[in-house]
């Protein structure tokens, strides 16, 4: 019953909400695979989308104690409904110019975007839900993964 | 010469714009929030707030000895009047030792605004002198906390504190206030309305569908039960607690929190729950069909193991806190929403099913079991008077529940009893009487040791003309003595009762009964001479050694007009009893009597029951 669950929080912008909910999660031992913040359509207001994992009733938990925050405006449980998922990934991978085009062919199979090239490096931008991105690091391992920075996911309703 | 200014014209003298300081406004608006008491300690970063109080008769304030004895007080405050509390400390180390206070209130959903100083906005983030992010230190302790950046915000921000700490489920709330914000001076305009965001106020009024679902579920029921907490106190909703109980015919009981919410006399009531509680509660949580929660949250010191708790039972829980519902046990019938105005709405659903229930016994499958209620309040009350709590006297020794019974007899249940926390804590609520809400204050949720004391100073400037008793530990009474100081200058007439066993008396329990008679550091021989401690102080001391010497003492402690001190010195051995130790399930009870100790397991105990009630027809 582990699903993955994602979390739609519109909150206030005040100094230390980040704060109050990443406290909250830790606090009551709720799993937490990722937390992205943003700017949403109100002023003053950001959008948090959180992935957890866990039981529909934990999840249920999670958002009843999310809405007693005095900064959050309102919560919305994406997995109930379908929804679009993405991640943006950055990733530094040491390639001799010999193994270039190999590479190339990895990343186009998987629609990435090639955004620098050094004299030895690569760096990619591979946007995702969180299996694509982890299948394509997968796939990469063989070309030395020099650096890798994720998003986290966000997500909206359909 | 003095002058007496009435509300109307001190509201409008206070309400006139004209240019302040942060420090000024400050004062002004906690006067027009109705604040009648602020227990504070000053400090570098609230000097400016100090200053504005010089020369200010209308703003009265309590110095505190400890800022911990000041959120205390403010918390008893709060506890016995239904008011919000409001303590002031300066910022780093006055900030910090207000945190013990601030978790306390939290844990047990007590109002309070605690204001505190910081450094200079200009040095926030600079690791300045008497530095503390404690709005960051309490975010897990506290209902919320507001940092003020501007003067012309402080106003408004100490009225979204108020409304904050008081909506929904009440809280503490923290206001951390620069000095140079408490400095600057700036035209005051008040904030006649304040618009708080949607998370501070859940929904009061509870869903008529839920309602009606529960009303029908207690009519079927053949052995419900109420299980009353501290929200059924806080929302005022003992007198609609008692006519659902009286009106549907419902056994009562009532955690540590939800004490007086029904008087003791109360033939429906059972007692309280739980670890410490009575054989009849626990017997009738273990056998009832459908239990009724209201305000109360499954604490695991009222529920013991999950899954020995309630199992036969249908559960339906009524609290304003939405989180709540669920959180620890699946709930068949959830009613969120404010307990008075569900309990308000239920009696109305009932009292309306009750005048067309004879359509409804007309109805197929539809049955009022009337033979099976009266047969369960019959049993319940046969377990009232088999198992009532008792303990062996003595005429050698003092015993603690004696005390406790003496106090209860002589102040008839009209005190206002605080107490501190370990044994004597149990005994208090064990054998205390409380016939009315806001009676018992107690630090349930937290556990705080050096509550007792200083909540009772809270508990007697809200509540002048009560009796205020304040039971402690030796233990304890320690941990806040220092304001005994505060009792003396003012005169609060507190009497502060020291149950003296000269050691950590609950720590010692558990190491008798669980570490094997291991007793480490739990030996309090060497404190100090409590009555001379008193002395000290300026406050009356006296000691009693033998229930004569007991009975007199407390005679004339009650009947001076002062705070006194009594050091009780009693039996170093008794303990808690009834006791479920951790771990067990309610059914695993201990009555602390070998005799029936050895029968107490659930099944002879049925058995013993179904005999009774054969034997009763």
């Amino acid at each position: 019953m582990n699903d993955r669950h994602y979390l739609s929080v519109l909150v206030r912008d005040r100094p230390g909400v980040l704060q109050r909910v990443s406290g909250l999660f830790s606090r009551r031992g709720y799993n937490i695979d990722s937390v992205t913040v943003g700017a949403s359509e109100l002023d003053g207001h950001s959008r948090l989308i959180a992935a957890a994992r866990g039981s529909e009733r934990e999840l249920g938990q999670i958002a009843s104690q999310l809405r007693k925050l005095i900064d959050v405006v309102s919560v919305s449980h994406l997995s109930v409904r379908p929804s679009v998922v993405r991640e943006l990934m950055l990733v530094r991978l040491s390639v001799p110019p010999a193994s270039r085009a190999a590479v190339r062919a990895v990343i186009e199979t998987f629609r990435c975007v090639v955004v620098d090239v050094g004299p030895a490096t690569m760096m990619i931008q591979s946007v995702g839900d969180r299996e694509k991105n982890d299948a394509l690091l997968t796939l990469l391992q063989d070309y030395g993964i020099l650096e890798i920075a994720r998003t986290g996911e966000t997500a909206m309703t359909r | 010469m003095e002058t007496i200014e009435t509300k109307e014209s001190m509201r409008e003298r206070l309400l006139r714009r004209e240019r302040l300081s942060g420090s000024e406004i400050l004062l002004r608006t906690l006067l027009l929030e109705g604040v009648e008491c602020v227990f504070g300690y000053p400090g570098g970063a609230v000097l400016y707030i100090y200053d504005a109080m010089h020369g200010n008769p209308a703003f009265k304030h309590v110095l505190t000895r400890h800022e911990q004895g000041a959120v205390h007080a403010a918390d008893g405050y709060a506890r016995s009047t239904g008011k919000t509390g409001v303590c002031l400390a300066t910022s780093g180390p006055g900030a910090t030792n207000l945190v013990t206070g601030i978790a306390t209130a939290h844990m047990d959903s007590v109002p309070l605004v605690v204001i505190t100083g910081n450094v200079a906005t200009t040095l926030i983030g600079t690791d300045a002198f008497q530095e503390a992010d404690i709005i960051g230190i309490t975010q897990p302790v506290a209902k919320h906390g507001l940092f003020v950046r501007h003067a012309e915000d402080l106003a408004g921000t100490i009225r979204e504190a108020f409304a904050i700490a008081n909506a929904g489920r009440p809280g503490p709330v923290i206001v951390d206030i620069p000095k140079d914000v408490s400095a600057a001076v700036v035209e005051f305009v008040y904030p006649e309305r304040i618009e708080l965001p949607p998370s501070a106020q859940p929904a009061a009024n509870p869903d008529g569908e839920a309602i009606r679902a529960l009303a029908a579920a207690i009519r079927l029921a053949e052995r419900p039960l109420l299980l009353s907490g501290g929200g059924v106190i806080q929302s005022g909703a003992a007198e609609a607690l008692a006519r659902l109980a009286r009106g549907a015919g419902i056994p009562v009981t009532t955690t540590l929190m939800g004490m007086g919410a029904l008087p003791a006399g109360d033939p429906l009531w059972l007692g309280m729950p739980g670890m410490h509680g009575t054989y009849a509660a626990n017997q009738a949580i273990l056998q009832c069909d459908l239990l009724v929660a209201v305000g109360a949250r499954f604490d695991d010191r009222v529920t013991m193991r999950l899954d020995g708790f309630a199992q036969g039972a249908a559960i339906a829980h009524v609290d304003i806190d939405a989180a709540e519902i669920g959180k620890l046990v699946q709930v068949d019938y959830p009613v969120q929403g404010d307990a008075r105005l569900s309990l308000e709405a239920l009696n109305r659903e009932l009292e309306i099913a009750a005048v067309t229930a004879q359509a409804d016994v007309a109805q197929a499958g539809t049955r009022i079991p009337e033979a099976a209620r009266s047969a369960w309040l019959a049993r319940v009350s046969a377990w009232k008077s088999a198992y009532p709590l008792r303990y062996r006297d003595s005429d050698d020794v003092l015993k603690p529940q004696y005390v406790i019974e003496m106090i209860a007899r002589t102040t008839g249940g009209d005190a206002i009893v605080t107490t501190d926390v370990g044994q004597h804590q149990m005994w208090a609520a064990q054998y205390g009487r409380f016939d009315r809400p806001r009676s018992l204050l107690t630090s349930g949720g937290l556990g705080t040791m050096g509550f007792g004391f200083p909540s009772a100073i809270g508990a007697q400037i809200g509540n002048p003309d009560r009796v205020v008793v304040s039971v402690n530990g030796d233990g304890g009474m320690q941990m806040c003595a220092q304001e005994l100081a505060v009792c003396a200058i003012h005169k609060i007439p507190v009497k502060i009762v020291v149950i003296n066993n000269r050691t950590l008396g609950m720590i010692k329990q558990w190491q008798e009964l669980v570490y094997e008679g291991r007793f480490s550091h739990i030996d309090l021989g060497g404190s100090p001479d409590f009555v001379l401690l008193a002395e000290a102080y300026g406050v009356k001391g006296l000691r009693a050694e033998s229930k004569r010497e007991a009975e007199a003492v407390w005679a004339e402690a009650l009947a001076t007009d002062g705070p006194v001190l009594i050091d009780f010195v009693v039996d170093k051995d008794e303990l808690v009893y009834p006791m479920v130790p951790q771990g067990k399930r309610l059914q695993d009870m201990l009555l602390g009597d070998s005799d029936t100790d050895k029968d107490t397991d659930t099944d002879s105990e049925n058995n013993a029951d179904e005999d009774k009630k054969e034997g009763a027809r």
